[in-house]
């Protein structure tokens, strides 16, 4: 297949999959005797009706864009890493707790200086994990699974433990940060900053990988690992150095969480983010830029979640159905990648019939 | 001091190992059968929560603890087997597809499970093994669940299946050489799906022992990643049945540890002894892993060591 082909394959196989799950979500609801056309024209108007429901949706799609970084620039160096949201729930810890330790400028610098934290920290959780991979032998996809349950378990000790707030009784809290540190929104947007970030760092992600030498190094070390070995690549550098990227992505959308939408550090930020990342970045196929657009879907569909829950009475939880109804399919359909000619659709099953009756 | 501390704690931690322990129990076993013929389910935990819905479910419709017990054993085993079949796909990650039958799963179960949050559901019945003592802490730590049993039943099973029968051995060969099962025309696919199948079947018992015995009541919160970090417990107990017992019972230990201590006075830890099984696992392969060797133990199709 050309090129162009390809491309388009890309983007028409996911979108033929989300229609088929939003199909099957209609088909759910219609069980529980709902109505699915209201229940599409919702699902619509919640997550891109109008400016309130598109600011919502794209708050919601930053962490998907760098839990989805956290998987995709590990991938492409040859790694399935899957505890994203370990470098996630570290992020937000160490920029909570970063205030107790140091007296920090009640101004922007401040929140910087918070948001470092949480990247270098993240990329320190995930970078480990690569380590332990090309130094020990250890697969990375479990012992990042591992450390995200260490760093869950880290988190609830010092957010209901030592970094507690006194005043937050029912729902354990560190301290709120001061409103002068907290990150704002965009102009007049009702979005905060973290979106932006989260947009430049897939951008700055999809070049690097892209069209730098560097990248095309990790890209080969992913690719074929002996052949890196033969030329000479320093695998081992490349390898971590990709971990503690993608952790560092992850520990910002932690720290973004906490900076930008909860003020404080307490159990809503381990809402699985970093899962829903690792399909973020499966159905962009570990395309950082690609990543733009299916955060920004999936974000949606979150965004459109409470809109059923307010209009339609549906629960909670139908949002959930629905993605994993996606994400099954989408996944799913990798297997016909490459088999069905899209400009012929009607041509090639004809063809294939008339083999059939040969 | 050790009559007023020590013992009693030492009780609370086993009464709650095995409490605990028994989900921990079913979905290493399940895992363990999965991994065994080469593949990673990741959704159990999916399988998990699900399969505790729908035992809470049946057990509150039918007013029968047992009914529910079969009926979360039978959706779980529906659930893995839409895992197995789908990666069984060519090209299908089943990585990334245990992670997405975990959302399905879940968002499934929490849907369908929303009106069953208030009421109450007969739980499944404790076997007082403590009955011959008169010291009640002893009593309460020996009054175990009646599915823990049905758990070590089975790991014994699956014990002596693995080594005496054609059927063990062929999962045992598919796991360690695909190559060697297609030229004996074993169907590998076959045997992965339904080995899938099977494990999502026995890590349903685990979630009707969450809904049915304890906690016993459904909510949203019931599961606390026991199904997802079955595969953490498979590789401390070496893809060996009879250790996933052992694995459960300290992986569920530890969790016990921490209000154990808080009921003597110690409070604060209860966090950090819950991870201790994790950061041991995780100490165990930096000690026993070397780069270039496997895992001992490891079924060779898994790709569980390292490059």
């Amino acid at each position: 297949m050309s090129s162009f082909k390809v491309n388009v394959e890309a983007v028409l196989l996911p979108v033929f999959s989300v229609a088929c799950a939003l199909l099957l979500f209609g088909l759910f609801v219609a069980i529980g005797g709902h109505s699915p056309v209201e229940v599409w024209i919702l699902l619509f108007k919640g997550a891109f009706g109008d400016s309130f429901s598109i600011q919502n949706t794209l708050q919601r799609a930053a962490p998907l864009m760098m839990t989805g970084l956290c998987v995709a620039i590990p991938a492409r160096a040859g790694l399935t890493i899957i505890g994203g949201e370990g470098a996630l729930v570290i992020g937000a810890l160490a920029c909570s707790a970063l205030p107790y330790a140091f007296e920090l400028p009640l101004n922007i610098w401040g929140t910087v200086i918070m948001l470092f934290a949480a990247a270098i920290s993240g990329g320190l959780w995930i970078g480990l994990a690569g380590w332990m991979r090309q130094f020990r032998g250890i697969n990375e996809t479990i012992s990042s699974l591992l450390l995200a349950y260490v760093a869950i378990n880290i988190f609830r000790h010092f957010v209901e433990g030592p970094l507690r707030d006194p005043a937050s009784l029912n729902k354990p809290s560190t301290f709120p940060l001061y409103a002068s540190q907290l990150v704002g929104t965009i102009g007049q947007w009702d979005v905060h900053w973290g979106f932006a970030w989260g947009l430049l760092m897939c951008l700055c992600a999809g070049t690097w990988l892209g069209f730098t030498s560097n990248g095309f190094a990790t890209r080969v070390v992913g690719g074929n690992p002996r052949a890196a070995g033969l030329v000479g690549l320093p695998s081992s550098r490349l390898v971590v150095c990709a971990c503690i990227l993608g952790g560092a992505a992850a520990g910002l959308a932690g720290g973004f969480e906490v900076a930008a939408v909860h003020t404080t550090a307490n159990a809503s930020v381990i809402a699985g983010l970093g899962y829903a990342g690792i399909l973020v970045s499966f159905v962009a196929r570990h395309q950082p830029w690609a990543i733009v657009p299916v955060a920004i879907v999936f974000g949606g569909f979150g965004a459109a979640g409470s809109m059923l829950q307010r209009r339609m009475g549906l629960p909670d939880a139908s949002v959930q159905v629905l993605l994993g109804f996606a994400f099954v399919l989408i996944l799913a359909m990798e297997s016909i990648r490459g088999r069905i000619d899209w400009f012929n659709i009607f041509n090639s099953l004809r063809v294939s019939t008339k083999t059939h009756a040969v | 001091m050790l009559q007023e501390i020590f013992i009693p704690l030492m009780l609370a931690v086993l009464g709650g190992a095995i409490r605990v322990g028994t989900p921990f129990l079913f979905v290493s076993l399940g895992e363990c059968l999965t991994e065994k013929s080469g593949r990673i389910n990741l959704g159990l935990e999916g399988v998990l929560i699900f399969s505790a819905m729908s035992a809470f479910g049946v057990a509150y419709l039918t007013d029968s603890a047992w009914l529910g017990v079969i009926a979360g054993s039978v959706s779980g085993a529906a659930l893995a087997l839409l895992h197995g079949v789908l990666s069984s796909l060519k090209r299908v990650n089943d990585v990334a597809m245990g992670i997405a039958i975990m959302m399905l799963g879940i968002g499934l179960a929490f849907y369908m499970g929303k009106p069953l949050i208030q009421p109450q559901a007969p739980t499944i019945g404790a076997i007082a093994l403590g009955e011959w003592s008169d010291y009640p802490a002893l009593r309460a730590a020996l009054n175990i669940n009646a599915l823990f049993p049905i758990g070590v039943l089975i790991a014994l099973l699956m014990h002596w299946a693995f080594a005496n029968t054609r059927w063990g051995l062929t999962v045992r060969m598919v796991g360690d050489s695909s190559d060697a099962a297609k030229a004996l025309g074993t169907s590998v696919t076959k045997v992965r799906t339904l080995s899938t199948a099977l494990g999502g079947a026995i890590a349903g018992l685990g979630g009707a022992s969450l809904s049915l015995f304890y906690p016993g009541s459904w909510n949203e919160g019931l599961s606390s990643g026991q199904g997802l970090i079955a595969v953490a417990l498979v590789i401390f107990a070496r893809w060996k049945p009879i250790s996933c017992l052992w694995t459960a019972l300290i992986f569920g230990g530890a969790g016990a540890l921490g209000p154990a201590l808080q009921s003597v006075g110690i409070n604060g830890y209860y966090h950090l002894f819950n991870a201790m099984p994790y950061a041991l696992t995780l100490l165990i392969l930096i000690i026993t892993c070397a780069p270039q060797r496997a895992i001992r133990g490891a079924p060779s199709e898994l790709g569980v060591q390292g490059q």
